[in-house]
């Protein structure tokens, strides 16, 4: 892959996440992931693609430290996966959000369950809901905001407890096509102020070349990496250059070519 | 075309929303109507010389009121009642979050309530009666065996039903064992464990009135069952409406409660 080659003589940041031979059977039997083993770069975004029911989320919940693995180890920060850490935050696909609990409340949770003071956490809290266009929503309730609003709480939750990490399980999926391409936006923005790192699982190939400083496509079930692609392209151009950036295009088209196999 | 068609019924509905006649309490006022005014003319009727009309059955609730015989009544009732409901809220709850969180505790523990929950527990009374006496203890055992199997059927059902994924969030912000109950289960699960309480409550209600008719009479118990032996029937039926009036108050009080206490949002919808 021409784009993979041409980011390999950029100096590689170390890795944040490190996924050493992780299979996972579940309970019944389903084998979700066969000895897969990938490396995350610190302060990248990189998105892990692959066919429904593959094993993204479960991944994810993997490296999140909810589920355990059959067998295999991951590191973060150097460190061996036991379960959560406060290194790491996840943003849920249904956005988890509490629905007795107002906007407020639910973005300063995980502060509130690390003990931290009532107005010491809202005052966090009350920064990131600004920071994901939620200002004047505080003292609203779930069912009040709209599903995007929904997801940009559950964002501005997982961004309030500063971690390092940030897993992020298809968060746009459940939102409407303009305001997933503004996420898009907003999180390019995002990936530039908040020097994280970050998972993320798409099913949109358009939304992972989009966002994505390396993609990661999975085989069928089983998971095993299929192949990893780096998108060679040029941030900052405005978002309309990007989309009609002739690199964007093959990187679209190339991913399209090696998932479609994967169709029956 | 679309458009217009989908937007038209729903403005009806916020015009019907808006009227005064769609407001709760207002439907409230409206079915009572209904209902008083059926039961007045079934009594004028005359279903049954043993029905009396309404007009009269609050002629003699208010005489009893005022001669303080009805108030005595149920405060009477009112001990049995109060003391078997605050062991079945309370021991109900507990055992039911517990058999909810425990897979163990729920394998010992919910065979008898789903039995108890489907017996005809009315049957049980006598042998209450034979083992605890015809005393207190046996009419609140009587509440407590009515409302019990509900109350801890809900709550165990309603703890295994807290949605996975706030468990999860909980969970992935290293939320305690403890802070995960309080904070999210308990909360998730307190409408279908209000359910219950609701349900068991009245299940208590009839079960005190069942004690004070077959075990001994007392309280508003005494009042039916001494007014219907001598054919009284206004001052039976005041006493059982009075019993009823009593019963939905305390379940709409509990109702409220729940919003208060858990639930926030639904203060905020109504
Ligand atoms: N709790 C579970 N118990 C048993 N099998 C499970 C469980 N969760 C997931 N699976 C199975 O594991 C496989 C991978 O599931 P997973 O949710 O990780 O897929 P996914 O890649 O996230 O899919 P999607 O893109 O549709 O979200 C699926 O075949 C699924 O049926
Ligand atoms: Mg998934």
């Amino acid at each position: 892959m021409t784009a993979a080659a041409a980011a390999k003589n950029q100096p590689t940041p170390r890795s944040m996440v490190e996924v050493r031979h992780i299979s996972k059977t579940y309970p019944g039997g389903v084998e979700a992931l066969n000895d897969i083993s990938i490396d995350f770069a610190e302060g990248q975004l990189t998105s892990l693609l692959g066919p429904s029911g593959c094993g993204k989320t479960t991944l994810l919940k993997i490296i999140a430290g909810l589920i355990p693995a059959s067998s295999g180890e991951v590191m973060v920060d150097g460190r061996v996966v036991t379960g959560p850490g406060p290194e790491r935050a996840f943003v849920f696909q249904d956005f988890a959000l509490m629905p007795w609990a107002n906007v407020m409340r639910n973005v300063a949770f995980g502060l509130e369950l690390k003990g931290v003071a009532r107005s010491e956490r809202e005052a966090v809290a009350e920064k990131y809901i600004a920071s994901v266009g939620l200002k004047g929503f505080e003292k609203a309730y779930p069912h009040e905001l709209s599903g995007g609003m929904r997801q940009r709480a559950g964002l501005a939750r997982a961004l309030a407890v500063n971690a390092k990490v940030l897993l992020m399980d298809e968060p746009f999926s459940a939102v409407d096509e303009q305001t997933r391409r503004k996420f898009q936006e907003d999180l390019l923005e995002l990936i530039a102020r908040e020097r994280k790192t970050f998972l993320f699982v798409t099913h949109s190939i358009e939304e992972a070349v989009y966002v994505s400083d390396r993609i990661i496509i999975l085989s069928h079930r089983p998971s095993q990496v299929s192949s990893i692609v780096e998108p060679a392209i040029v941030r900052g151009g405005g978002p309309d250059r990007i989309r009609r950036d002739p690199a964007y295009l093959d990187t679209v088209e190339s991913i399209w070519q090696s998932l479609k196999r994967y169709l029956d | 075309m679309t458009l217009i068609t989908e937007t038209v019924p729903a403005v009806r509905h916020t015009d019907f929303a808006a009227s005064p006649i769609a407001h709760p309490a207002m439907l409230w006022l409206i079915s009572a109507v209904v209902v008083c005014g059926a039961w007045e003319i079934a009594g004028h009727y005359p279903i049954s010389p043993a029905f009396p009309p309404f007009s009269d059955t609050m002629g003699a609730l208010f005489a009893m009121i005022l001669d303080g015989s009805l108030p005595r009544a149920l405060l009477i009732t009112l001990k049995p009642l109060s003391i078997g409901l605050i062991v079945s809220v309370f021991l109900g709850v507990g055992l039911g979050v517990l058999m909810g969180l425990n897979r163990f505790a729920e394998w010992l523990g919910s065979p008898l309530f789903i039995i108890a929950q489907s017996a005809p527990l009315a049957a049980l009374i006598p042998i209450l009666t034979f083992a605890y006496g015809i005393g207190l203890t046996s009419k609140i055992l009587t509440v407590c065996i009515m409302a019990m199997p509900v109350i801890v059927l809900n709550s165990l059902t309603a703890v295994r039903h807290t949605p996975a994924s706030l468990v999860e969030m909980g969970q992935s912000f290293l939320g305690s064992r403890w802070q995960l109950i309080l904070k999210i289960i308990l909360p998730a699960a307190s409408p279908v464990i209000f359910a219950g309480l609701r349900l068991g409550c009245a299940a208590g209600f009839i079960g005190v009135i069942l004690a004070e008719l077959l075990i001994t009479p007392t309280g508003i118990g005494d009042i039916i069952t001494y007014n219907q032996s001598i054919a009284e029937y206004e001052n039976m039926y005041a006493a059982i409406f009075a019993i009823i009036v009593f019963s939905v108050v305390f379940i709409m009080l509990l109702e409220r409660l729940e919003a208060v206490m858990f639930r926030p949002e639904k203060r905020a919808i109504s």
